[in-house]
């Protein structure tokens, strides 16, 4: 329960995932924010409007997935750390998980990692493909990591062990 | 002994260089009016400076932007204003009859009378009853933000978190950025206080989240070397046999917060009890003006809000306060009314219910009272 | 312990501070208070209460809550959270109301 531990549940977060059918399409964002707040950066962030315009600002993110092509601006002008990108069609048999990272150290691009679940628990390896730390992310780093295709819904952290 | 030291004179006096702070004097300032705004830290920002996570809120109010950075953005707005003066490390001593404010500053006390003063001073963190609660090694939230945050200084090597509001679970994941292991984070209320999303943030970095505990105990002889947790039941009475031993060689207590008014008690503003603004607060209307005219709140000393409604109550102070000193404030009516209704869209959603309820009470007793 | 890296702040470290803390020399960093250089050479214990001799430790660090009371260059009752530190200080721990003959 999210309320009681952080973590959401199977139904708590089926409520705003993409549909399959657009997940075996190509990347495409993941919002991880259930709570009405006051907070609308994200709104701003997106260039193609995919996130619909906020009735106020404690609206939950809707997102249009056919105009949201995963180009992933977003997942660092998210206050919460609520955002990710999943690409399904990055293998044949990986899939692509793209986060928000502020820790230190930084993974270097193809280490191997521990990823993460929602409760900080180790599910599988993946592998960093991609780091990116520009200066409009302002120290939010947004790490993409290829793991095995099953787990693009499980993991959402990473540990780097080296 | 020294003369009688003079008494100088401005427009308005700002008490506190905190995010209300800041943009009181920021606004004041604009509109031309003399303004000295005073804080008894060597830098301005107040708790800004130690919020390393973007703000929530509005994008057209710093949301997206880092705490420590949208205090370096104010203050260099009020430095480009030559009629703002700010003098650091100078603490607010007393508030007399004839409107004098007394400062400490290098060691010596000086006096200042405003035409108008707008207190900011913020709040200060509450306490919990617990054996041991005195050890050396149990510190606030704001005392961990500050060792860690301002002097890189690390608050332990694994530490016990008491509390799941916004203060408990932010400064649990800014613990672990620094490198401290969070133990775990208890909440004696059934469910987690603050933002959901600060939750998950700090549940995916592996710290376990236990609603419906409290800490019984803290161990140690010279410093904390543990905790004894356990669960409460629905009267909020501990349940036996349901404790467990925990190893950290810290506490942290985010258990909230009060206000911070002892110069308006001083000024003999009426104070009210609301638990749902943190406790005493000072009676005051839409414009932050209290019933002793020309002096204005703002921030947590108005009532424990965030930093976000504190920069907004901040602007109406500001800008209420020198037009009352008859400065014409550019646009105000506009002005005014726009900060307002951001303040009310801030406060409308559920998460705002708490606030919405205190201010509910403040405006039956303000009524009542005037 | 200091904090060396950190993946949002950096922290100005440039000029060296010395002072004694109960007669030891200790290292410290100009801009830091007294009570922050005492906690990043691993001392938390500041004072002992007045009745039960209990050790006292800072609680707020903001300059709120008085429990980090220290005799400071001779003055006792200094809040050592919010006073910084500077070359050549005295910093010793202070027994109960910091009464002259109190003083360890």
């Amino acid at each position: 329960m999210l309320d009681k531990d952080g973590v959401p549940t199977k139904e708590e977060l089926l409520k705003q995932l993409p549909s399959e059918e657009r997940l075996d399409r190509g990347p495409v964002v993941v919002i991880e924010c259930f709570q009405e707040i006051p907070c609308d950066p994200c709104y701003y962030s997106c260039r193609r409007r995919a996130i619909r315009e906020f009735a106020d600002i404690n609206s939950i993110p809707i997102v249009d997935f056919e105009r949201c092509n995963g180009c992933t601006l977003c997942i660092s002008s998210c206050p919460g750390l609520a955002i990710f990108v999943v690409d399904k069609t990055y293998s044949e048999e990986s899939a692509l998980v793209i986060m928000p990272y502020e820790l230190l150290p930084l993974p270097e691009e193809g280490e191997e990692v521990a990823c993460l679940d929602r409760r900080g628990e180790e599910v599988c390896k993946g592998r960093v493909v991609n780091i990116r730390t520009r200066k409009m992310q302002d120290k939010t780093a947004v790490i993409s990591v290829a793991v095995p295709k099953e787990m693009v819904m499980e993991v959402r952290n990473i540990r780097v062990t080296s | 002994m020294e003369g009688e030291t003079q008494v100088i004179s401005c427009d308005v006096i700002v008490i506190g260089a905190g995010p209300a702070g800041l943009m009181a004097a920021l606004r004041a300032g604009e509109a031309g009016a003399g303004v000295l705004l005073i804080d008894r830290e060597p830098f301005t920002g107040g708790q800004l400076v130690k919020q390393t996570h973007r703000f929530f809120g509005s994008k057209h109010q710093y949301a997206g932007t880092r705490g420590f950075d949208i205090a370096v953005r104010i203050t260099e707005k009020i430095e480009c204003l030559k009629n703002v003066k700010i003098l650091l490390e100078a603490t607010a001593l007393g508030y007399y009859e004839d409107g004098v404010l007394t400062v400490l500053h290098e060691g010596r006390m000086l006096k200042f009378k405003g035409k108008a003063i707008v207190v900011a001073t913020g709040a200060h963190e509450r306490f919990l009853p617990f054996e041991n609660n005195d050890l050396p090694g149990v510190y606030g939230a704001g005392a961990v933000q500050t060792l860690m945050n301002v002097y890189g200084v690390l608050p332990a090597k694994r530490i016990l978190m008491v509390g799941a509001g916004n203060i408990g679970l932010i400064v649990s994941y800014q613990l672990v950025q620094a490198g401290v292991e969070v133990a775990a984070i208890i909440e004696a209320a059934p469910r987690i206080g603050g933002y959901l999303v600060h939750a998950s943030k700090v549940r995916r970095l592996g710290v376990p989240i236990m609603t419906g505990y409290t800490i019984k105990r803290a161990l140690g002889k010279e410093c904390v070397r543990g905790a004894i947790i356990c669960k409460i039941d629905e009267n909020w009475n501990p349940v036996e046999g349901t404790e467990i031993k925990i190893e950290v060689d810290a506490v942290c207590l985010a258990v909230g917060l009060s206000s911070l008014c002892e110069l308006l008690w001083q000024a003999e503003v009426p104070m009210v009890y609301i638990p749902e603004l943190g406790g005493h607060v000072p009676l005051r209307n839409e414009d932050m003006e209290t019933p002793v005219e020309r002096i204005y709140v703002a921030g947590d000393a108005a009532g424990i809000e965030e930093a976000t409604s504190a920069m907004l109550e901040g602007e109406l102070a500001g800008i209420n306060a020198v037009s009352k000193l008859g400065y014409s404030v550019e646009d105000y009516a506009n002005k005014r009314g726009k900060i307002l209704s951001d303040l009310k869209n801030l406060r409308s959603g559920p998460v705002g219910e708490k606030i919405r309820a205190g201010l509910a009470r403040l405006r039956t007793l303000r009524n009542g009272n005037l | 312990m200091r904090i060396r890296r950190h993946p949002i702040l950096s922290f100005k470290r440039e000029k060296e501070v010395n002072f004694t803390f109960n007669g030891k020399p200790i290292k410290a960093f100009e801009g830091e208070t007294i009570a922050a250089a005492l906690h990043a050479e691993g001392i938390k214990v500041l004072s002992e209460s007045k009745r039960n001799h209990r050790p006292r430790g800072f609680f707020c660090a903001i300059g709120n809550c008085a429990s980090c009371l220290m005799k400071v260059d001779g003055i006792p009752n200094v809040k050592t959270c919010i006073t910084r530190v500077r070359d050549g200080m005295v910093v010793i721990s202070q027994h109960g109301r910091g009464d002259p003959g109190d003083i360890l």
